[in-house]
């Protein structure tokens, strides 16, 4: 900067250079260090004296008014360096104090929810025990069977919610590295649905798949957890004697298209933006769930570049669209005997 | 009982080792208990029993590490109970000679299920060609397959993959280790082929195609035939 200004010194005057050279200093002073910027305010005013103020190429200044030009100068830059990085650090705190709040509202929203979430079926379990063990011959052989298939309804409950929690912090880790295999989707949908053929009593499942659909090359556990949280929502959340339809087809550009749609109540239209969020519950939904299904849905679709969509349907009900890219393998690729 | 089948159970978790206890006492079998690693080795060389229960994460050695010492010598069943249900460890115990796994928290069901086919499968190992299993029926030295008394038409790749399958009845067998059985060793990461013989056999050889009996996958792992 000395150097241009030197280069224009015959066609501008001295105190002008002044100004390019407080400019510089302010730029330096948003990118450095404190040291840096102190020196190089320093140096600019060394500069500043030794190549312009006349008598040019001597430390020495004539005249008061330039003695006191320059002292300004001096003062000048070194404040000005000093309060641009002031105002730097303080900004770089404010953000980090905000990033601290965010981390501190998450944890809360997460420890409500767990503790919630957890605590429900630890509940039952301590307690149907404690009525299990206290008095053997009040309780009828009715409600010791009830008893008993609480603990282990409560059990598989609990075992579900720490599975949630394990692959979100998977994703959060950022460690979740697809392991892309060959995939039936036929088998790995039918697989699903039996899976959970106790959550879906009562419920119809209608699965269309045709049955030469290629091989596609994905990771099955992430697409099966997708698909298992995808349907046990549906499960919990439609009515008795709903639907839900599982469609799969392989799209012109060679992505796997696969829709989960059922007939139940759909979602709000306001918070649909809003669904997949880590721990947002719908504001009027049942209690129970964590809010974490539907973003490690979203989190696993993303994991393997793919993309997921939430619709109303015109008809009623919720329609989830997943889109993923995907190698694909005809099965008449390989050769039959 | 005296003559009891034995079964080691190696868990550092006490509560644990009381459930495997109390299940496997109430089905007849007579359980023996190790803490750690080190008691599990001297256990079963002492004393060695029918079958092994061992716990892949024990405080002070790998359970990876037990089951290779193990294999060195012993040559009845082993049986991995994990709680990680990562399928690298899982597969990687396979192929270290475990027989089977159980990813806790497992159903009581299960365990007992897989305890029985693996003691099955070690006590006759007779020379009998023809195996049973529910409506099929297989004779390995005509190399001839029946449902409901009809036979089977099979290719040779199909028979193949069925007939190793049915040989190892109830355990899982893994991707890699159908893939080089059937196909070769140049074939391991040839998967997309056994994806399609083993649709070709359910069509033939299942009842309901989308809710095999017989031919189970074992998400990430591999197939198990019961």
């Amino acid at each position: 900067m000395t150097a241009i200004s030197f280069a224009l010194s015959p066609f501008i005057d001295y105190k002008v250079v002044a100004f390019f050279l407080l400019v510089t200093v302010s730029l330096i002073a948003m990118f450095f260090d404190i040291a840096p910027v102190l020196l190089a305010a320093f140096l600019s005013a060394m500069a500043w004296n030794y190549f312009f103020i006349p008598p040019r190429f001597t430390f020495a200044i004539q005249g008061a008014d330039n003695v006191i030009l320059f002292s300004m100068y001096f003062v000048i830059a070194l404040v000005n360096g000093a309060l641009t990085f002031k105002i730097r650090e303080s900004e770089k705190n404010a953000n980090k104090k905000q990033e601290k709040e965010n981390t501190l509202k998450l944890y809360n929203t997460l420890l409500n929810s767990l503790s919630h979430e957890l605590r429900t079926p630890i509940s039952t379990i301590i307690g149907a025990t404690d009525t299990l063990q206290e008095d053997k011959s009040k309780l009828s052989e009715e409600n010791r069977t009830e008893l008993i298939s609480e603990i282990s309804k409560a059990s598989l409950r609990l075992n579900r919610q720490v599975g949630n929690l394990l692959n979100m912090s998977r994703l959060e880790s950022g460690f979740l590295h697809p392991k892309i295999d060959w995939c039936d989707l036929n088998e790995l949908v039918y697989d699903v649905v039996n899976q959970l053929c106790d959550n879906l009593q009562g419920k119809k499942v209608h699965v269309k798949i045709s049955e030469n659909i290629p091989l596609v090359k994905l990771d099955y556990g992430l697409l099966e957890q997708i698909l298992l949280n995808l349907l046990h929502n549906a499960a919990i959340y439609i009515p008795e004697n709903g639907i839900i339809n599982i469609t799969a087809i392989i799209s012109k550009e060679k992505k796997l298209l696969i829709v989960v749609e059922d007939n139940g109540l759909g979602f709000p239209e306001n918070e649909i933006s809003h669904v997949f969020d880590k721990f947002y519950r719908l504001k009027n939904s049942k209690t129970g769930g964590t809010g974490l299904g539907l973003s490690i849905v979203k989190g696993f679709v993303e994991s393997m570049n793919g993309n997921i969509i939430l619709e109303n349907r015109k008809e009623g009900g919720a329609k989830f669209s997943i889109e993923i890219p995907a190698e694909i393998a005809y099965l008449n690729d390989i050769e039959h005997e | 009982m005296n003559n009891a089948i034995e079964i080691l159970v190696i868990d550092d978790e006490a509560q644990i080792r009381k459930l495997l206890n109390i299940t496997l006492e109430s089905n007849d079998y007579k359980v023996k208990e190790a803490i750690n690693a080190r008691e599990g080795l001297l256990m079963a060389a002492n004393h060695p029993p029918d079958l092994i229960l061992l716990d892949l994460g024990l405080p002070d050695e790998s359970g990876h590490i037990v089951l290779e010492k193990l294999r060195e010598w012993y040559t009845k069943p082993i049986i991995i109970l994990s709680v990680q249900s990562s399928e690298e460890d899982i597969v990687k115990a396979l192929d270290a000679g475990a027989n089977d796994y159980l990813v806790k928290p497992f159903r009581t069901g299960e365990l007992l299920a897989r305890i029985r086919s693996l003691l099955r499968s070690s006590l006759s190992e007779s020379e009998n060609p023809t195996i049973k299993s529910n409506d099929l029926e297989i004779d390995l030295s005509l190399r001839v397959v029946k449902k409901n008394n009809d036979t089977i038409k099979l290719t040779v790749t199909e028979y193949n993959l069925l007939a190793i399958l049915i040989k190892n009845e109830g355990k899982v067998l893994t991707h890699q280790y159908l893939l080089r059985a059937i196909w070769g060793p140049s074939y391991i990461d040839q998967s997309q082929y056994l994806r399609v013989y083993i649709a070709q056999l359910r069509k033939k050889i299942e009842d309901d195609l989308n809710k095999p009996l017989h031919i189970i996958t074992e998400s990430g792992i591999g197939y198990r035939f019961i």
